[in-house]
């Protein structure tokens, strides 16, 4: 669970990113979170993934008080959450496998939990048998969903997809956006940062509109409409 | 789930010394460069103190006994001697032996042959162990009953405590500027290196790794780097020194300059190289990784 109140995060050039917002995400939900570009969003992410501290109010995460969290307490955080990313941030001179390998022994799985838990996510991803490629040698739908196997293989409570289809064409961009409605029906909560008007009204899901650092609505089944913003 | 191992960050480290090919050379180039600079003035410094401590050897004085002493007396006195502080040996010399002494080397020996023994004094020839306390030994001698005078060039051994002392100083501040440049040199040249992965650092960083996890491979990469460069170094620094001392020995027919040889201090050298590669290596990836690690 994810709840903000009040926060306000002001970065020290000056710049007012977030001006007091009260946003409160349960387990299991399925947000976007939509706003145009400087609205404040990157910023949430960053709240929530502790890059950056709140000025004022309270940030929860998981059953971490951000506001209180001591440095060594914030990788233990982070591996309650999965992030994906507009660029991927795949590692090139790795494999597939050995990407999503990283990301295990990051937490200290053991070899056999790897070959245990890896063909079993790739495989809900869509990318069975593509373990020996290397990032360079897929699209970038595939490499979407390498960096979604990697947010996933940790299993998560929450995964946090920051524009993850900023990259994509509108065919791989529903396909990616569908897969992540599935992983979130298995139970994962899941934030999804875009922009894309298209696919945030074909899915009806709760949303979470912001600008200027403010929240000017928040539906469930909602639009991201010409009216709100 | 815990499943952490030292060997898979040994492996992490020696994997990233070969993808980055280019930056670990120039790691380890700067680290042979800095240590073949540093260890040149250390031996350089050790020398110069072998030297300087013969030639404090050599520093004696004479203290001369009373004529009316009888060889017993003579005998007491040295042992009063040999119990002042910083004594480190001391040599009876007879009038004759005094006499033979004077006269040896000499051109014109004939003009002396009637020279009576007695016109020289029964002496000592006494050799302090630290030419710092040399006057205070000097004093201590002269105020024994039995001693009339003494001879001892004072200012010479002032001169060698001097030289000794700013050459130790000059020795320690030059070897404490070359660490603090080389750490900072190959801090650098690691950041470089840890920029180019800078991207891997804050997957890492957001995939829930700790600190420790995140910079144990670069340690170890150091560490490797660090002992490479020092063994390199170790074998250049002996071919170098060992050309220098041939050459020192075929130009210096009069023996002035004394040259340590190299087998007495190579093991001493080595050590001195790995834990400064071990040190500036490990040291300076640890260093360099802290910027990045603020994710």
């Amino acid at each position: 669970m994810v709840r903000l109140i009040d926060v306000k995060k002001e970065y020290d050039n000056g710049t007012k990113a977030i001006k007091g917002i009260n946003i409160r995400i349960d387990d299991g939900e399925f947000v976007f979170l939509v706003g145009p570009s400087g609205s404040g969003k990157s910023t949430i992410v960053k709240l929530i993934t502790g890059e950056v501290k709140a000025t004022q109010g309270r940030v929860m995460v998981n059953g971490y008080n951000l506001n209180k969290i001591h440095n060594r307490q914030i990788p233990y955080m982070r591996r309650t959450l999965g992030v994906i990313f507009q660029d991927f941030r795949l590692i090139e001179k790795k494999t597939v496998n050995q990407n999503l390998e990283f990301a295990m022994r990051i937490i200290g799985a053991s070899p056999r939990e790897m070959r245990k838990r890896i063909p079993y996510v790739l495989n809900l991803v869509g990318l069975d048998g593509k373990g020996d490629r290397y990032p360079n040698q897929m699209s970038g739908g595939e490499q979407q969903r390498v960096a979604i196997a990697r947010a996933l293989v940790n299993n998560p409570s929450m995964i946090i997809a920051d524009e993850p289809t900023g990259n994509l064409d509108p065919l791989r961009s529903l396909e990616i956006m569908t897969l992540l409605e599935q992983i979130n029906e298995m139970g994962t909560t899941m934030l999804v940062v875009t922009h894309e008007r298209e696919l945030v009204d074909r899915f009806s899901k709760r949303v979470v509109a912001i600008d200027s650092g403010r929240m000017i609505s928040d539906e469930t089944g909602g639009y991201y409409s010409n009216e709100t913003l | 789930m815990k499943h952490f191992s030292f060997g898979y960050f040994v492996q992490e480290g020696v994997r990233s010394i070969g993808t980055h090919g280019l930056m670990s050379f120039a790691a380890v180039c700067m680290i042979v460069a800095c240590l073949l600079i540093m260890g040149s003035f250390s031996l350089v410094a050790v020398n110069a103190g072998h030297m300087l401590g013969d030639l404090q050897e050599e520093n004696a004085f004479l203290a001369y006994v009373d004529e009316s002493y009888d060889q017993t007396q003579c005998d007491a006195l040295e042992a009063q001697i040999e119990t002042v502080p910083n004594v480190a040996s001391v040599t009876f010399i007879s009038k004759e032996e005094a006499k033979e002494n004077y006269l040896q080397g000499r051109e014109d020996v004939e003009l002396f042959t009637d020279l009576p023994d007695e016109v020289f004094r029964d002496r000592f020839s006494i050799h302090v162990t630290d030419i710092e306390a040399f006057e205070d030994t000097v004093e201590q001698v002269r105020a024994l009953t039995g001693v009339v005078n003494i001879t001892a060039a004072v200012e010479i051994a002032e001169g060698f405590v001097i030289v000794s002392q700013v050459a130790s100083a000059i020795a320690i501040i030059l070897i404490g500027i070359l660490v603090l440049v080389s750490l900072f040199i190959i801090a650098n040249t690691i950041k470089l290196a840890t920029f180019t992965r800078r991207e891997e650092i804050a997957i890492m960083k957001m995939c829930g790794a700790t600190n420790s996890f995140i910079r144990w491979p670069f340690v170890v990469e150091g560490l490797i780097l660090g002992i490479l460069g020092a063994t390199i170094a170790f074998f250049l620094q002996w071919g170098v020194y060992s050309l220098i001392s041939t050459a020192i020995v075929e130009y210096n027919a009069a023996s002035l300059i004394v040259v340590l040889p190299f087998g007495s201090m190579a093991l001493r050298v080595y050590g001195g190289f790995l834990l400064a590669g071990v040190l500036i290596g490990a040291g300076g990836s640890s260093i360099a990784i802290r910027k990045f690690l603020q994710v």
